[in-house]
This record gives structure tokens, sequence and C-alpha cells, in this order.
């Protein structure tokens, strides 16, 4: 199992390299490069070669990116062009609040997402099954910037319960923050949670199939029991799977919601930046999304071998 | 043993389940479907082993379940009468008949594998019962538990309860399921094929530890199987059932003795069949298969096989016999190229074989052709008989789309299957009819081997007795040798003339049947030959007193085989 496991993580490891490849060249590519989106109306020929040795962008990009990469690693990203603070700085309060809307959103969705997945597989067929499937189909089916206006509308603007600004600062209390975000935290949660539970109702459906359940209705236990003791336990690893999917969206996929909420999350800062030219944020954002996606995936993996019970107990 | 209340007044002989006209069907959205058991009717006193016996399809397994309150997707109990001490379970509510599935009647189900809960520990399971149902504690459960696994002859029953299913072996995963029923000391226990899915000489022991069990708690039993030699040593009394329906019900000695019904009696002549050897071969004087010495792996782990040498002349049935383990599949593995051999050679007609697939030639692909175990998993559903038969014919020979057409319809009237199958699909058939079609597939290419490996095991009693029937024909019309795969020693006798027995991988005895089958016997022979169920009701008995000494004798040969 050892092996397995490190294997994943050096797996994760090299996938992390290829993205930060991909990052670097997604960025050479853009239209423009550094030197112009510097010079801007002022750019001559020879101001952008001038500007363009200056900022060593004259050598051969491997050069550059073996020159971002052992920065990346040392911890340093640059600094930022709009700003011209060390990216760090520019993004880590960002990459706070994103971090905090992601948790507080799956804190909320997950348990909600099993104990809806598990009811739906306990009284399959029924109305609460069906009922449930219809909901969590609208709630996924609807854009989340819609959801989100509607939500506004409703709870902030009819009855007036909770803000509609998510305009968070670094000073602002964490009993505040829990109300700022609450909306924003709704509209992500009725996003994820259809396809969590789905998938909870479809793979503890698939072992239902199994003759240990039924042993287990032969040993007189009732459906409830027979569901969450025998069932989802082997029904896990699908679920963690996807589960680590809709995680890794919570920090990487939310940038409409902060849009529609002014939220400052790192989604919003990365768009702003890849508008203003600002190579250096952009590429850490990238490398930063890149790296949760990762590791929410590889953590899924490794948690998916360790629910495995042939091979958590070799024989 | 500690008696729970509503249980001291257990008499013995006082008839504790009364079954009248049970009637089981299939309901499905349009309508009604087939009807499973249909006017069944029998009674059950208390310390009284009941026998169900019947092929598939019989309903044995339905009318087991139904004594639980329990019907699987789809079907109904739509008439008769189900009385548990008195009470009609068909009347139970819901909470009733909980109580009753395990401290009233509990089963013990055909693969134990399967039907252990991978995600828990045994102990967790085998209490289940008792402490769910609030009988005991789990303290007093664990010990219960405990006494039950050191019982059942397990090892270290201390410790037992602490493994996971996939950790002990299927013989004694099949005791820790007779455990887990009898936890909460049940008035009934079903038993349903329970040692079906293991290897004979596990069989014997396991069927020995239940019959103990049953004897020494004075527990009623059903115990449900399609073998009547097994169901002969444990049960009082025998109900025959096909298609649903009871044929024969009687004590035991007077089904196996002087059966009245003519499908008993088929059933009973045919399994009590096999005592002759078979001596009209005419072996060719050249073999057509030679293998030598051959040693093979998987990913270079232990040895499955190692150095075996296996001869197969024209005309020859040579079975090749062994428990699972025993490394007789990988042999035919080995043959046909799938798994490369690492050690030794195989000659075909003279000529070294390459050992790998991918490197030999069409001809020689074609002179050796295999028969599956299971015609379901062999066959692809979503093509018809034609493209199935024809593929080899058009694959190796290359013939107009007429020519195939008509070959496939000589190859299925050789197979007595219908012209008019010729457009149907695998799941249109009958168990038996697709694995005449295995048959039709390997001849077409016109083969000078089979490798049938276990090709009849998947089958009930009589059909595949005709597959038998029908390999012999074939093999005495067209010349053909066999390579025969199988665990079934009664087969063995009636249609081999020779006979490899494997263990663990390596060849222990080899040659002629009636010579290998006869004493003196190599010692592992003698426990195979002796672990084969026969028709009387004082095998067991018989067998266990002479087993000690048997088992001895194979450990000791096996310390003396080469390597």
């Amino acid at each position: 199992m050892l092996r397995l496991i490190a294997q994943r993580l050096g797996l994760g490891f090299g996938t992390l390299l290829a993205a930060s490849l991909l990052i670097f060249v997604g960025t050479e590519i853009l239209p423009g490069d550094l030197a112009s989106a510097v010079l801007q109306n002022s750019a001559t020929p020879e101001s952008l070669a001038e500007m363009r040795k200056e900022l060593g962008l004259d050598r051969p990009a491997y050069v550059r990116y073996a020159e971002w990469l052992g920065g990346v690693a040392t911890g340093d990203f640059g600094h930022s062009l709009a700003s011209h603070r060390d990216v760090i700085e520019e993004i880590t309060p960002r990459l706070t609040n994103t971090v905090f809307l992601a948790v507080y959103a799956a804190l909320l969705a997950v348990p909600l997402a099993i104990v809806l997945g598990l009811m739906a597989a306990i009284w399959q067929g029924g109305i609460y099954d069906r009922l449930v499937n219809f909901v969590t189909l609208l709630t996924i089916s609807v854009p989340e910037y819609l959801v989100g206006y509607i939500l506004i509308k409703y709870l902030s603007v009819h009855y007036a319960w909770f803000p509609s600004l998510a305009n968070v600062t670094p000073d602002t209390p964490f009993g505040d923050r829990l109300v700022l975000t609450f909306l924003p935290v709704l509209t992500l949660t009725l996003v994820v949670v259809a396809h969590m539970m789905r998938m909870t109702r479809a793979s503890v459906l698939n072992i239902m199939a199994s003759p240990y359940i039924e042993m287990a209705f032969l040993k007189g236990l009732p459906k409830w029991q027979v569901v969450v003791r025998h069932a989802f336990p082997n029904a896990l690893a699908p679920i963690i799977n996807v589960i680590a999917l809709n995680l890794a969206y919570l920090i990487v996929g939310v940038v409409v919601v902060e849009a529609v909420f002014v939220y400052p999350g790192l989604g919003q800062l990365m768009v702003d930046a890849v508008s203003k030219h600002d190579v250096p944020v952009v590429q850490a954002a990238g490398l930063i999304f890149a790296a949760a996606f990762i590791l929410l995936n590889m953590t899924a993996d490794i948690l998916a071998i360790v629910s495995n019970p042939r091979l958590r107990h070799p024989r | 043993m500690s008696q729970r209340p509503g249980k001291s007044g257990r008499i013995a002989g006082e008839n504790i389940l009364h079954v009248e006209q049970l009637r089981v069907e299939v309901r499905t959205d349009r309508g009604p479907g087939p009807v499973l058991v249909d006017n069944v009717s029998f009674d059950l006193r208390r310390g009284e082993v009941l026998g169900l016996i019947g092929e598939s399809g019989a309903g044995k397994s339905t009318i087991g379940l139904t004594t639980l309150g329990y019907t699987r997707g789809g079907c109904y109990i739509t008439g008769g009468k189900l009385d548990f001490e008195g009470r009609d379970i068909r009347q139970m509510s819901g909470a009733e008949r909980r109580a009753l599935r395990g401290p009233g009647v509990a089963y013990i189900a055909q693969s134990a594998a399967a039907s252990f809960n991978p995600s828990h520990t045994l102990m967790q399971q085998v209490c289940e019962i008792p402490v769910k149902h609030g009988i005991m504690s789990m303290d007093d459960a664990r010990k219960e538990a405990v006494k039950l696994f050191r019982e059942l002859e397990l090892p270290n029953p201390d410790t037992f309860g602490n493994r996971y299913p996939h950790q002990v072996s299927g013989g004694q995963l099949q005791r820790a399921m007779a455990a887990m029923a009898m936890a909460a000391r049940p008035d009934i226990l079903v038993f349903d094929e329970p040692t079906t899915a293991l290897d004979v000489t596990t069989q014997v022991e396991v069927l020995a530890s239940f019959r103990k069990l049953i004897r020494e708690h004075g527990t009623a039993a059903i115990y449900i199987t399609h073998d009547l030699a097994v169901v002969a040593q444990i049960a009082d009394h025998i109900m025959v059932l096909r298609h649903g329906k009871m044929v024969e019900y009687g004590t035991s000695d007077q089904i196996l003795q002087e059966p009245r019904q003519e499908y008993t009696q088929r059933l009973v002549a045919d399994r009590a069949a096999g005592h002759t050897f078979r001596d009209d071969v005419a072996s060719g004087a050249l073999p057509i298969l030679a293998v030598q010495n051959v040693t093979a792996s998987y990913r270079s782990l232990a040895k499955v096989i190692d150095g075996v040498s296996v001869e197969v002349r024209k005309g020859d049935t040579v079975a090749v016999v062994g428990e699972s383990g025993s490394g007789k599949s990988t042999l035919a593995r080995v043959i046909i190229g799938l798994l490369p051999r690492e050690a030794g050679d195989i000659q075909f007609q003279g000529q070294s074989l390459p050992p790998a697939l991918a490197n030999r030639s069409k001809d020689q692909l074609r002179r050796i052709q295999m028969i599956y175990q299971m015609p379901d998993v062999a066959l692809n559903p979503n093509q018809t008989l034609l493209e199935i038969i024809g593929r080899p014919v058009q694959f190796y020979f290359g013939r107009s789309n007429a020519e195939v057409r008509r070959r496939v319809l000589e190859l299925l009237h050789m197979m007595d299957l219908p012209e008019a199958f010729i457009t149907r699909r695998p799941g249109e058939l009958s168990g038996g009819q697709k694995q005449r079609v295995g048959i039709a597939r390997a001849l077409a290419a016109e083969p000078d081997l089979i490798i049938c490996d276990e090709v009849t095991s998947a089958l009930d009693q009589l059909v595949g007795e005709e597959i038998l029937k029908l390999l012999k024909k074939l093999q005495d019309d067209l010349g053909l040798a066999y390579l025969f795969i199988t665990h079934d020693l009664g087969t063995v006798k009636r249609i081999a003339n020779k006979v490899a027995v494997m263990l663990k991988g390596k060849l222990v005895a080899g040659g002629e049947t009636s010579k290998v089958f006869a004493p003196p016997y190599h010692p592992y022979t003698e426990l195979l030959l002796s672990s084969v169920p026969e028709m009387r009701s004082d095998w067991l008995d018989q067998v266990l007193t002479g087993r000690a000494k048997t088992i001895a004798a194979v450990r000791a040969a096996q310390v003396q085989l080469p390597g």
C-alpha cells in the first residue's frame, strides 16, 4: 500500500511540473509581451528592444522558464507589474479569502450531499428520492450567476436576511465573515451538492446488488442500517473522487460567484491580472490553482486506496 | 449455553415450520412472470434436517429464502401458508419479519467470499445478529463467537475474528458464516449450497463441521444442494424439486435406494455412474502434444506450474485434475500461449511451439482450440451464432459468405441445435445450448486438439452429462484429442483414458486412468478420490475415520517431491 501511495505522490508532483510548463507556455503566447505592456503607448521599436533586454526577454524561453521555476521553488514569484509589490504579498490575502469561502462551502455541502444521497438510496424510487433528484438537477442546470442573483433578490433584497455584497477586508471579524459570505456559500453549495449527492446515491445503489447486502437483510437489519453500515463503506471510493473534484471546483472555478457578490478572491485577482497583462501574477495564480486541483485529486486517490480493506489489511 | 427467554420451551420433535401450498411468482411491470415455486408443502421438526435437491431453476433457493420472509427483487409469495412456530410469516409486519431473520431463521449462503462484507472484520459481522437484535451485549456475543469458532475447528479461535474476510481461506470463511448464522442460536438454519464453491477435500471437512454443529445444538435445518451425495450425508428427509414443483419427498435412504419417480431415478443413476473405467481408446503412436518440464509463473512471482510434463496422443482424452490453485488452468493457458512458459518445451506434432501466442503461426493457432468454463462470458452477447461460429471459418480458411453460412449450419447440425438458431444471440439460449455453441466454435477451426476447461462445471448435472456424451461422439467421429481440465473426479473415470494429477503446480501422478485411480495410489490421489461424496448415508463417517492417516501421508509425500 505504501508503494501505491508513494506512486501517487510522485505522479502528483510530475503533473504539477507539467502544469507549470503549460502555464508558462500559456503566458508566453498571450498576445503582446511584458515589454509592450509596460511601455504601452510610448513604445517604439527601439525602446521595446531596450526594455526586452532589460527584462531579460531576449534570452531563450527555456532559460526564463528554468529561472522562473527556480524562483518558485524558493518562494520567489517575482513582482507584480501593476502594483510593483511582491506577488506573494499581492496574492496572500486573496488566497486566504478564496480558501475561506471554499472551506465554508465544503463544510456545508459535503455532509449535506452525503446525507441527502444516503436518504435517497434508502427510499429509492419513493417521492423523496424523486423530489431530491429533481431539485438537485435543477440547481445544477441553472447557471450559478443566476442562482446567485435569485438568492440576492429574495434573501437580500426582499427579506433582507443576508447582505448581497460579500466585501470582506482582512480586518473583518470571523463572525461577520460568516454572515457576509453566506449567500456566495449558499450559491456554491447549491451548485456542488447535486453532483456529490447523485454520486453517493448511485454508488450506494450499485453496492446494494451485492450478496453481502442481501446477507445483511437476512440478518434482520433495517434498511437504513444496511445502507449506512454495509453499503456506504464499500461505496466510498467513487464518492471521495467526486467530492475531490467538487472541492477543487470550489477553489478554482468560483470566479463568477466572486464577481456576482463582489468578493475579493483569487479568481477575481487573476482575471484582473490577465486584463492588465500582469504576467507574474497570472503565473502565480495559475500555479496555485493547478496545485490545489492536483493536491485534492491526489488526496482523493490516496483516500480511495486507504478505504480499500484489501490494501489496508494485506493477507 | 445461555438460553434466551421464549426459547426455553424447545421440545425436540415438535413441529416448528409448516409450509403449505407455497407459491412464488415473478411480477414485472408488464404483468405476471414465470412461477418459481408452485404448490410446495412440507413440515420441519426441531432437530430435523430437510434436504432440498434439484437443478438450477428448481426453486430451491427461493423456498429457502421464503422461510426468512424474504424474496429476491421482483418475486412475490402469491399463495400458501408459511407458519413459523404457529405464526404465518406472510402476515408478519416488517418489524416482526426482521425479528425473525437471524434469531428465528438464519441463512448460510453459497459463496461466503461474496456474502461477507469486505469492509468489516469477521467478528463485527458474526456478532451483528445477537447484538443488533438486543439478545446479547457485544462482550457476550464475542465470547459466544469465539466458542463457535472453536466448535467449528477454526484456527486460533481467540483471534480469528479480528481478521477481514479476504484474509482467510474459502473453507474457513464458509465455517465463519456458519458461526455467523448460529450466533443467536436460531431455531432453523437454512444452508444454501454451502459447499458447492469449495474444493472436494475442503468440502468433506466443512460438511463434517456443519453436521456436528447441527447435531450438537439440535437445530432444525434446511439443506439446499444440487448434489444428492452431499445431502445424503446430512439430511433426514429429502425433497426433490424440478421447475418449482415437488417431484418426490421421502426419507434420505428411500430417495437414494428406491427412488419412485422417473426424474429422481435418473438423478440417482447418473450420480452413481462412473465407477467403470474407459478402456476403449486406441491412442495414436506419436504424441500430438508433448509438454516437457514446463515451468511458468505470473509476473515472475512464485512458480504456478513447476516442471510439468504431459503427453496427448490422437484419440486420447487426458484429464488434468487438481484443486483450485493447483495450476491446472494455468497449464491450459501456457499450452495455448496466453501465458508464455519460462522453461521447458511444448511440442506440437513434433515441432516446438513458440512460447507466446503472438509468435505462433495461423496454422499452429488453428490446431489447438479451447472450450471455456463459462459460456456466458466466453460468447459475445452482441453477435449472432452465425458471426460467433463463422468467425473462425472465415479467419482460418478465408471462405466466402455463402460457404461460411453452409459450414455454420453443418456445425449447428452436429451440435443437435436447430438451424433457425443461426440468427440468434447467446442471450436467447439456455446454458447447455450456449456450451454447444462454444464447442461448435472450437470445431469450426478443425483442430487436432481441444482443451476443455471445466466445461461442465457451470452446467446442471443432467445437462453436463449430455455435453460429455456429445464430446465423446465428436471424438469418435473426428478422431479429436482432448485435454480435459476438471476438478470432478467422477467425470474423469468415465471419459478420460489418461489422467494427470496436479498439486500446487506440480504433477504428483500421471498415466492411464485405470492405473492411477487404482491401488496402490499416490497418497494425494487417494485423498482426492476418497473426498468425492458417495451415494450412501454412512460415507462421511467412513471417510472421516481414515482421513487423518491419508492427510499425514500426503504431507509426507509432498516433502519428498522434487524441487
